[in-house]
C-alpha cells in the first residue's frame, strides 16, 4: 500500500457528536457517543457487527435519526431542520457496502446527477466534473457504461467519483470493500488512500486493517452501542488497552 | 492428497481458444427435440395441441374466410347462413366508428384519430426529435385540444356535436384514453401517497383506494349515471360521458396505484439511501432515482391493467353510451340483418378490433422492457 502523508489536521471542528444515544424502538443501539473529528482527520471505525459503528457515522448524514445528544457538522446543528439537514448533506459524500448506484442510469449520468439537481450547475460543467473524477477513480472509460455491466470494483469506484462531484467536504465510508472480490479490494483502498493524501476529511467504517495502520490518523473500537477505545493506529494495534479490544484484534489478525 | 501419492503440480500455461458448440447443440432438429418432443410427456402434450389446433382452426378459417359472404348486402348473407357475413361490417363501418356523430362533420374525428396515430408514432420512434416535448403534448395539451375539436368550438366554426351523439370505437378510445392518461399518474401520486410517512395522507389514499377497489365498476357507473344527479341542485347537469369517464379514470387510478405500490416495494432502501445522501430531496429523488426504476418493473403490470381498462370500457354500454360493443349490438336489432350469422360475424369484429388493440399494446409493453434492461443489478 501506498504511503501517506502525515494528515495536516487543522483544529477546526468538522464534526462534534456528544452525548448521542439512539433507540431503535426499546432497543439501545448507541449510548452516549461522543467524537470530535478535526477538519483533515482521517478516522477508521471497526468493531464487530451489530456494534453500531455503521448507525453511528449514518447518524451523520441523517440516514438514521438520533433521539438523544447533539451532531454538528461544519458548525451546522443536526435537527428536524431540513434546511440544516439539506446542507449537510450537500457537504457529506456517502459511500455504501453495496455501492447503491442507480443502475438505471449510466456511469456519467449517475455521477452529475446530483450536481444538475442539487447544485443547479450547468450540464457541461457536470460533466467535465464527472470527467475530472472518474480520471482520477481511473475508469473515465466506462463513463458511458451502466454499473450493471461494471466488477464491483470499478462500481465502487464510480460510488466513490459520484460522492465527489458534489465537492464534499467529509466523506463518509460504510464498509466500502466488504462487498468486495479480493482481488477488487486493493483498487478501492488506493482510492482512499489517494483521497486522504489529499487531505479529505474521511471517516470509514472498515476491516481493512492495514489500511487503518496506514491511513488513519486515530481509530476507534465500538461494541455494542459503544465507543470502547480510541486511539492512534500504532498504540491502538501494538497495545490495546481495553480486554474487548485485545479479543477483537487477535481474533480478526489471527488468520 | 495423501503422503503416500506422488504428488504432482499441474499447470497449464496456454489458454484454451474457445469452440463453437457442436451443431448437435443447436440448429431447427436440437429445437424441435427441446422444445416440442423432449420426453413422453412433452411429447403427449404438442400431439394434444396440434390435435386442438386441427379440431378448431379448419373449421374457423372455413367460417371464416372461404364460406364467407364478402360482397353484396343482406340477400347475399341470406342466401348463405352458413359462412361470415361481411357486408354487415362493411355497410355499418361508419356507425362502428363514429357513432351517431353528425355526418358532415365527421373529419373531424378523422383529424383527431390521425393526430393521435400521429403523436403515438412520434413516441414510439425512438430516434424522433424532441420526443420529451411530443410526449408532454399527447399527454397534457392533445387531450383537451381534442376534447374541444370533437366536442366543437361554435365561435371557430366548429359546430358543438353533443356527447350522446358519440359512439363506435371513437367512443371507446376517448374513454379508454382517458382512463390511461389520467390512472398512471393519479396512480403514482396514491401510491407515493399510501407510502408516506404522514399519517393523513396516508389514511387518505388507502381509503381512496380501497374504496375504488372494492366497488364492481358496473356499480361505479350506475352511480355515476343514476346517483350522482340527484346529489346535484336543480338545473345543474353534468355530461353523461364526462361521468363515466371520470369513474372509469378513478377506478382505474386505484388498480394502477396498487401495482405502482408493488414496484416501488421492489427498489432497494439503498436506492433511497444513494440518492439522499447525494443531497436529493424526496421530490427529486423520487422522480430521478426511484420512479424511473419502479415503474420499469412493473411495466407488465402496468400494461395488465391499461388492457383490463381498455375492454372494461364496454361496460358504459349498460348506462346506454353506445361503444363499439354497444354500436354491434343495437345494430344487430335491425331487422334487415335478422341473418343467423349476423351475429356471429358482429361479435367476431368486435372481439377481433378489442383483440389487436389490446395485443398492440403487450408487444408495445415488451418492446419498453427489453429496451430499458440495463443489466439490472443495483
Amino acid at each position: 500500500m501506498n504511503t501517506v502523508t502525515p494528515s495536516a489536521a487543522s483544529d477546526e471542528v468538522a464534526i462534534a457528536i456528544s452525548g448521542m444515544n439512539k433507540w431503535y424502538g426499546q432497543f439501545h443501539v448507541l449510548r452516549d457517543i461522543n467524537l470530535s473529528v478535526r477538519r483533515g482527520e482521517r478516522i477508521v471505525v471497526c468493531g464487530p457487527s451489530g456494534s453500531g459503528k455503521s448507525t453511528m457515522i449514518r447518524c451523520i448524514n441523517r440516514l438514521e435519526e438520533h433521539q438523544e445528544g447533539s451532531i454538528r457538522v461544519n458548525g451546522i446543528e443536526l435537527n428536524n431542520d431540513l434546511k440544516n439537514i439539506d446542507a449537510i448533506r450537500r457537504d457529506v459524500g456517502m459511500c455504501f457496502q453495496h455501492f447503491n448506484l442507480f443502475p438505471h442510469l449510466t456511469v456519467l449520468e449517475n455521477c452529475t446527477l446530483a450536481p444538475l439537481w442539487v447544485r443547479r450547475i450547468s450540464r457541461q460543467e457536470a460533466e467535465a466534473t464527472a470527467m475530472k473524477y472518474l480520471e482520477r477513480v481511473k475508469i473515465p472509460e466506462q463513463a458511458n457504461k451502466y454499473p450493471g455491466q461494471l466488477s464491483g470494483g470499478q462500481q465502487q469506484r464510480v460510488a466513490i467519483a459520484r460522492s465527489l462531484c458534489m465537492n464534499p467536504k467529509i466523506m463518509l465510508f460504510d464498509e466500502p470493500t466488504s462487498a468486495l472480490d479480493p482481488e477488487m479490494i486493493k483498487e478501492v483502498l488506493d482510492v482512499m488512500v489517494e483521497l486522504a493524501d489529499e487531505g479529505m476529511t474521511m471517516i470509514c467504517v472498515t476491516h481493512e486493517m492495514g489500511f487503518a495502520r496506514t491511513v488513519a490518523d486515530r481509530v476507534i473500537f465500538m461494541d455494542a452501542g459503544q465507543i470502547i477505545e480510541e486511539n492512534d493506529p500504532e498504540s491502538f494495534f501494538n497495545n490495546p488497552q481495553s480486554e474487548r479490544t485485545q479479543l477483537f484484534l487477535s481474533q480478526i489478525l489471527e488468520h | 492428497m495423501s503422503e503416500s501419492t506422488q504428488s504432482k503440480a499441474v499447470v497449464n500455461d496456454t489458454l484454451i481458444e474457445a469452440r463453437p458448440a457442436p451443431s448437435s447443440a443447436t440448429g431447427p432438429l436440437r429445437w424441435l427435440q427441446d422444445n416440442l418432443f423432449g420426453g413422453w410427456g412433452n411429447t403427449l402434450l404438442t400431439l394434444l395441441s396440434l390435435w386442438l389446433i386441427w379440431l378448431v382452426l379448419p373449421g374457423a378459417l372455413q367460417w371464416s374466410l372461404i364460406d364467407a359472404v364478402w360482397t353484396g348486402g343482406s340477400d347475399a348473407c341470406r342466401a348463405n347462413p352458413d359462412g361470415a357475413c361481411w357486408p354487415f361490417i362493411t355497410q355499418r363501418w361508419d356507425q362502428f366508428l363514429y357513432g351517431f356523430y353528425e355526418e358532415s362533420e365527421r373529419w373531424r374525428v378523422n383529424l383527431v384519430l390521425a393526430g393521435l396515430f400521429a403523436g403515438i408514432a412520434w413516441l414510439v420512434w425512438e430516434r424522433a426529435p424532441a420526443r420529451n416535448l411530443v410526449g408532454l403534448f399527447m399527454l397534457f395539451g392533445f387531450p383537451l385540444l381534442a376534447y374541444l375539436f370533437l366536442y366543437g368550438v361554435p365561435a371557430l366554426g366548429l359546430p358543438v356535436v353533443s356527447t350522446d351523439q358519440w359512439g363506435g370505437f371513437m367512443l371507446t378510445l376517448v374513454i379508454a384514453l382517458t382512463g390511461i392518461v389520467v390512472s398512471l399518474p393519479l396512480g403514482v401520486v396514491l401510491a407515493l401517497g399510501r407510502r408516506s410517512q404522514m399519517p393523513v395522507v396516508r389514511s387518505l389514499c388507502i381509503i381512496f383506494i380501497e374504496f375504488w377497489r372494492g366497488v364492481p365498476l358496473i356499480t361505479v357507473l350506475f352511480m355515476a349515471s343514476v346517483m350522482f344527479p340527484l346529489f346535484l341542485p336543480d338545473g345543474v347537469t353534468v355530461d353523461q360521458l364526462l361521468r363515466a369517464m371520470v369513474g372509469v379514470s378513478l377506478f382505474a387510478s386505484a388498480y394502477m396505484a396498487e401495482v405502482v405500490r408493488g414496484g416501488l416495494q421492489a427498489i432497494s432502501k439503498g436506492q433511497y439511501e444513494g440518492a439522499s445522501s447525494l443531497g436529493l430531496g424526496y421530490w427529486q429523488s423520487m422522480r430521478l432515482v426511484i420512479l424511473p426504476q419502479a415503474l420499469k418493473i412493473v411495466i407488465p403490470g402496468i400494461v395488465n391493467t391499461f388492457i383490463g381498462l381498455f375492454k372494461d370500457t364496454t361496460l358504459v354500454l349498460i348506462i346506454g353510451l353506445l361503444d363499439l360493443l354497444g354500436m354491434v349490438q343495437s345494430a344487430l336489432a335491425d331487422a334487415q340483418w335478422s341473418i343467423r350469422s349476423v351475429p356471429y360475424t358482429g361479435y367476431v369484429f368486435v372481439g377481433f378490433v378489442f383483440w389487436c388493440s389490446c395485443y398492440g399494446m403487450a408487444i408495445y409493453s415488451r418492446r419498453l422492457e427489453e429496451k430499458l434492461n440495463t443489466g439490472h443489478s443495483k
